[in-house]
């Protein structure tokens, strides 16, 4: 047994039996992050804001959300947003954090891919990223179910009828998975169960994960420079803060992250305030109704991309090109063969290649959210076709880079 | 030791997986519920009906008599005659992803508004997504009544031949 002496102090008490200034070191005051960054560095701490946001927020909404298919709509829409004090609160701090987040997310994964943070030693980094991309997608449409509006029934009816697989019919494994012919009451339970238990049970330990792969390669810097972190942290800790290249977490990282998530809060609540209405479909206002679809079906706008994907195509290539556009992120670090993780603004036709992916993507969501008619449709397919080019070119352009 | 441990553990996650499976099966509830007896004698001519079987939308459609008389092979092999009269029945769902495709009666014909996908009159497909035309349900006919979920030979037939599904 370990030797405990008389504590001079709660805090010395506390160090004994828990190490408590050896985890604060670890974690923070001595885990080391490079100075050479901007404020794009700081969407990691507005995604854990965010998650935190969703946390709560969710948690309110589960004391009067009934996940049954006669009262759900009205659970929602009549007691949550009418009858509970500040319902209405909990209800826009959801729905917009749950659209908000794909945007931060988009721009941490964009961010990534310029600055080449998902090579030499970071793939973990990028791969447990794009682990919690799809379970942040599971995630954001399990809730969208629970509503149990127009929008929420034909998504469903939608979503799982892919699991059938096209020309494979599967439909015994669709019925399975809604255990029922159509969406209905075992539908919704399980929907609800994977939504506020299973998936954010994965979402947390993924999260840990993702930190995790962060600290033997370290935080990625504006110029992708191999800073040698041990050498620079014991210059800093040496009283040599000025010279050195690092600096800690805690307390100097954190408060350039504080300020971003500060203004990235102003903007967050003018629009839970101001500007609901756009993470709030029209149609999702109207119960669910098995025998009616609506007129216009489309994902929110976060998923409009790879729907767009989906779209031109006869329903087996359409579901080819759809798996593709789910599997291919996950393949960047081994897709790039060219050995520099430097930005993107000095790879030459890596460059071209990391605009024309952004602005594909782009397009394909403005397409995904206009009806599959005309001039739209044929852009859609274009834009469609471009996104599968684009990654089978990625390898042949990379494996000619020349060494920076 | 170790196999011995990982046996047992073995034959308790396979055990625990298929506990977990049929737990997500469909309730007997639901599966008993599976059948509805349509009165075939009520239906308009040229008008399109919706029912319901197993909470899924069913197309009913009593062809005029130009819409029989124009009939192709293929879309006589899927008409439903009871009596005298025939019928375009099918499962009112777009057979890419499941939307509900509105008739539009003017031009004879279905449009899925989910992917834009076109079906004409006899359910057969006229513009993709879609793979393949309307699914017919499973139906037995008994005098002028007809049997949803219940096979009867009509149907059979159009099963082995490859009409549905």
């Amino acid at each position: 047994m370990a030797h405990f002496t008389e504590a001079t102090s709660v805090k010395d008490w506390l160090n004994q039996r828990l190490a408590i200034e050896k985890v604060e070191k670890v974690m923070a005051s001595e885990y080391w992050i490079p100075k050479n960054i901007n404020f794009l560095w700081a969407m990691g701490m507005v995604l854990a804001i965010t998650f935190a946001l969703l946390l709560v927020s969710g948690i309110f909404l589960l004391m009067y959300y009934q996940p049954d298919v006669r009262t759900a709509f009205y659970s929602v829409n009549y007691t949550i947003m009418r009858d509970v004090d500040f319902g209405w609160l909990w209800r826009h701090v959801h729905g917009v954090a749950a659209s908000v987040v794909f945007l931060v997310i988009y721009i941490h994964m964009f961010t990534g891919i310029y600055y080449g943070s998902y090579k030499k030693g970071r793939e973990m980094i990028w791969i447990s990223g794009m682990l919690l991309f799809v379970t942040f997608s599971a995630e954001a449409f399990s809730g969208y179910m629970l509503p149990w509006g127009q929008m929420s029934y034909w998504a469903g009816m939608v979503i799982t009828n892919i699991f059938s697989l096209g020309g494979l019919h599967l439909d015994g494994l669709v019925e399975w998975i809604r255990g029922d012919y159509v969406p209905a009451q075992a539908f919704l339970t399980r929907f609800f169960m994977l939504h506020v238990l299973l998936l954010p049970l994965a979402i947390m330990g993924l999260i840990g994960l993702h930190f995790a792969t962060l600290r033997i390669p370290h935080v990625n810097n504006q110029d992708g420079e191999e800073i040698d972190f041990d050498a620079e942290s014991k210059k800093y800790l040496a009283g040599d803060k000025a010279g050195s290249k690092v600096m800690r977490f805690a307390n100097d990282f954190m408060s350039k992250d504080l300020m971003v998530v500060g203004f990235y809060l102003i903007f967050f609540f003018y629009l839970v305030f101001f500007q609901y209405g756009f993470a709030l479909d029209p149609v999702n206002f109207d119960p669910a109704d098995g025998l009616k679809t609506p007129a216009h079906i489309y994902p929110e706008w976060y998923f409009l991309w790879s729907y767009e994907i989906l779209r031109p195509f006869s329903v087996n290539i359409g579901l080819i090109a759809f798996g593709f556009a789910q599997v291919i992120f996950m393949l960047l670090p081994f897709l790039d063969r060219s050995p520099n993780a430097i930005p993107a603004s000095r790879r030459g036709a890596f460059s071209v290649w990391f605009w024309a992916l952004l602005i594909d993507m782009i397009v394909l969501t403005a397409m995904g959210k206009l009806p599959p008619e005309g001039i739209f449709s044929t852009i859609g397919l274009v834009a469609a076709l471009a996104f599968i080019v684009l990654w089978i070119a990625l390898p042949f352009i990379t494996m000619n880079e020349k060494k920076a | 030791m170790g196999k011995a441990f990982g046996a047992v553990a073995g034959v308790g996650a396979v055990g625990s997986l298929v506990a977990m499976k049929k737990s997500w099966d469909p309730l007997p509830s639901v599966k008993a519920a599976g059948f509805t007896t349509l009165d075939m004698s009520i239906y308009p001519e040229g008008e399109l009906i919706t029912e319901k079987w197993r909470g899924k939308p069913i197309f009913v459609l009593k062809k005029t008599a130009a819409m029989i008389a124009k009939q192709t092979e293929s879309q006589k092999a899927r008409d439903i005659v009871v009596g005298d009269a025939h019928f375009m029945l099918a499962i009112g769902l777009c057979t890419h992803l499941g939307c509900i495709p509105a008739y539009i009666p003017a031009e004879e014909s279905f449009l899925c508004a989910c992917h834009g996908g076109q079906f004409n009159w006899a359910g057969e497909v006229t513009k993709v997504p879609p793979p393949r035309a309307f699914d017919i349900p499973p139906f037995k006919i008994e005098g002028t009544k007809l049997v949803l979920g219940e096979v009867g030979p009509e149907y059979q037939k159009m099963k082995d031949s490859g009409i549905t599904l």
